[in-house]
């Protein structure tokens, strides 16, 4: 039975779907690489005067036939980074029908794991092409791993292993990793038209969700950065190293941090605690409305009651909005947005 | 309370009155500048005062507002000016502008002064969305913004929601506790033509439904967002008796600022469910007035969003802690009620220009001219923007 005989026969049932999608996905595995399906074009100076151009790569070897000819080539190359490009289908493009990818895709699509990221590839590059050479791909469905509980939703991993040929020489190989997840319930994020609340105000102009990956490559590109200053450094040091660092000045306990010390000695120096982490939701927010960036609608955000006896604020992960309340235990976890970036965030203690 | 006490208490003590309002009309596209807007207002303020732009020697505004005090002069023909000022904090800033006014005029620094404030808040920069510029800028405010905006409390909905939900734990309150707030606005603005919601009132029922903001907030909970202007004319209670309009006298005139003061976010204080920076007003503008909420005939009271103006009457001293939901009961809110609340409306029916047109209301209810007017109104109490450090004023019949 293939993915689109599926969906014709109706929607995967949710209690087995697990157990069906295990099953097609040894199906697809076992039917073995795709057809090696070939390039629109061949391999060609134009796109590669392109690409070297958006990359910065500034290397003689790809575009200058002098400098080509007295490398180690002896003529021109194409980088070997883009050997993806040459097979990608441009604007309109479908995969074949044996594409192991579409496949779970469309059988994942199906399940209600609508959603997609990709997590992580890697690619081995056997040698350079060369101008005028034709290559094709072929790819086989390496792992299927899930359901499992990511920050994003629940979802299964997929990796896909592509090869590509020149004839039968195969040129190079990719290993290929997506996370399909199911999204959250969404509803809302839409905006009332007559409502006009100041601060519950619509969607800005062109309607877009935040439907996107929650703390991925998009999510830190537009998260809000905190004004890191010589009194806060350390606690913003602290998160990226998996700490949560409360200000001490003496025996006295303080957050948010500043310079003065209660007693105004100008003499005294701080340092900090590193907090257990446990603590009590001493209030929280279930936040709908308007979108915010690199969150999921809607969040929870808990002003924690640490029990060192300060207050720490932070999204709530793990817990439905409906089972959070005040005097919750929680402890600490680390919402690492990027390499400079971590925030503090809580999870419900078991 | 560890706060100051105002200095001696006696504070402008009625020498400065408000002669003259002027307001655009309220919209959601005003389809002009917002200098615009402001000349307009402060154009229709002067000619309701009875005075002209070269009687103008003082502009006041607020921090926020993106009309320079020298070039509404510029617009306006006002040659010289001998002061300026503005005031920060948000909507906090909306009494205080007047009582800056108030002060300069007082102390002679000028003789006329008009505080002003317009916006394309609704059809411009919008308050209620995600701000990154509010969140990082590169002072103070933006460092205590990293505390709160990276993890995702990043509008002003939801940092009251975050108070509101305490209040609610602490005090036995519901959600139709601060609907009732809603439900007795909009039946204000029902009946005020100027009013945004002139003709929409809204029963407890749809507050409940509306949609979540953010919990505990439902849609109806906050205010509206509008374009628009309100300015208003301030001089000497001598010079004000011989103008066309009876003065609303500023009886009392203050700003409050609270242990452990944050902007929409004092989440580090003992006490979560509470104003204190509105008390630190209200023990002032009791004293500086020599009145008691008892004299109260009208509360404008700022109202952004419902659940700080029940904990603005327990600040204020009207009722005790957490008992609000109590006092509000029984119509008391109401226009024939013991202390009427905002009867143009408020923000969240008439129009929201950040606390201006409340001031404009209390004007109009001194002179008995208002649209839902209480009869025989002789003591008016008027707050600013709230969970930010705050203002408010006293205004009184001559």
């Amino acid at each position: 039975m293939t993915a689109t005989e599926r969906s014709a026969t109706g929607r995967v049932t949710e209690t087995d779907a697990g157990g069906r999608i295990e099953e097609v996905a040894r199906e697809i595995a076992a039917a073995g690489p795709s057809d090696p399906d070939p390039a629109r074009d061949p391999v060609n100076q134009a796109m590669i005067n392109n690409w070297v151009e958006v990359i910065g790569d500034a290397n003689p070897v790809y575009t200058d036939p002098a400098a080509a000819a007295a490398s180690v080539h002896g003529e021109l190359v194409a980088p070997p980074a883009m050997t993806q490009v040459w097979t990608m289908r441009g604007l309109h493009g479908v995969r074949p029908p044996d594409d192991p990818l579409r496949r779970m895709t469309d059988l994942l699509d199906e399940a209600g794991y609508t959603s997609v990221v990709a997590t992580d590839s890697a690619q081995t590059y056997h040698r350079y092409l060369r101008p005028g050479e034709h290559v094709a791909a072929s790819a086989v469905l390496e792992d299927v791993v899930g359901p499992k509980r990511t920050a994003l939703g629940e979802g299964w991993f997929v990796a896909t292993r592509t090869t590509w040929y020149v004839g039968d020489e195969a040129v190079a190989e990719m290993t290929f990793r997506i996370l399909k997840f199911r999204p959250p319930e969404a509803g809302a994020a839409a905006g009332d038209t007559d409502g006009d609340a100041a601060s519950a105000g619509r969607e800005p102009a062109g309607g877009k969700r935040d439907t996107g990956p929650g703390r991925g490559e998009a999510a830190a590109a537009t998260v809000l950065r905190p004004v890191v200053t010589r009194d806060n450094a350390f606690f913003w040091e602290g998160l990226r190293a998996g700490e949560l660092r409360i200000q001490r000045w003496g025996g006295t306990l303080r957050h948010p941090p500043g310079p003065m010390p209660p007693d105004g000695d100008l003499d005294a120096e701080p340092d900090y605690v590193v907090a257990a982490g446990t603590g009590t939701v001493y209030s929280f927010v279930v936040h709908h409305h308007p979108p915010v960036p690199g969150k999921r609608l809607p969040f929870v955000l808990a002003l924690v009651e640490l029990d060192e006896g300060v207050r720490v604020l932070g999204q709530l992960h793990g817990a439905e909005p409906d089972e959070v309340h005040i005097g919750l235990p929680v402890e600490a976890s680390f919402d690492r947005i990027d390499d400079d970036l971590t925030l503090p965030a809580w999870k419900v203690r078991s | 309370m560890t706060g100051g006490t105002g200095g001696d208490g006696a504070g402008i003590g009625g020498a400065a009155a408000i002669v003259g309002i002027g307001a655009t009309e309220f919209s959601k596209e005003s389809g002009r500048t917002e200098l615009r807007l402001a000349s307009e207002c402060v154009s229709a303020a002067l000619a309701d005062a009875g005075l002209s732009t070269s009687d103008v020697d003082g502009l006041v505004t607020f921090t926020m507002d993106g009309n320079a005090e020298i070039a509404l002069a510029r617009e306006l023909g006002i040659p010289d000016l001998t002061f300026f000022s503005r005031v920060h904090y948000g909507g906090g800033a909306a009494a205080a502008t007047v009582q800056q006014a108030a002060m300069a005029v007082a102390t002679g620094a000028a003789d006329v002064v008009v505080a002003y404030r317009a916006f394309n808040e609704r059809s411009g920069n919008r308050f209620g969305q995600v701000s990154s510029a509010v969140a990082q800028q590169v002072n103070t405010s933006g460092v205590d913004n990293g505390y709160h905006y990276p993890a995702g409390l990043a509008t002003p909905a939801a940092t009251v929601a975050m108070v509101a939900r305490r209040y609610l734990h602490e005090y036995g309150a519901s959600s139709e506790d601060f609907g009732r707030i809603a439900v007795t606005a909009r039946a204000r603005a029902a009946t005020n033509p100027h009013a945004w919601f002139h003709g929409k009132p809204i029963t407890l029922a749809e507050h409940q439904t509306s949609k979540w903001v953010a919990e505990p907030l439902h849609l109806l909970d906050c205010c509206q967002e509008s374009d628009g202007g309100v300015a208003l004319v301030v001089t000497s209670a001598e010079r004000a008796r011989d103008l066309r309009r009876p003065p609303a006298v500023i009886a009392g005139a203050a700003q409050g600022s609270g242990p452990d003061q944050y902007i929409m976010t004092s989440y580090y204080r003992d006490d979560l469910a509470a104003l204190p920076e509105m008390g630190v007003v209200g023990g002032q503008l009791w004293r500086q007035s020599g009145r008691t909420t008892s004299d109260v005939d009208v509360a404008v009271l700022y109202d952004h969003f419902t659940p700080y103006v029940l904990i603005q009457l327990e600040e204020l001293g009207f009722c005790g802690r957490g008992e609000a939901k109590d006092f509000i009961a029984d119509g008391r809110l109401e226009l024939d009620g013991q202390l009427p609340l905002n009867p143009h409306g408020g923000q969240l029916g008439e129009a929201y220009i950040h606390g201006m047109n409340g001031i404009a209301e209390a004007v109009r209810q001194l002179r008995g001219t208002a649209a839902n007017q209480v009869a025989g109104a002789e003591t008016v109490l008027v707050t600013a923007g709230t969970g930010v450090p705050t203002s408010g004023l006293v205004l009184t019949a001559p």
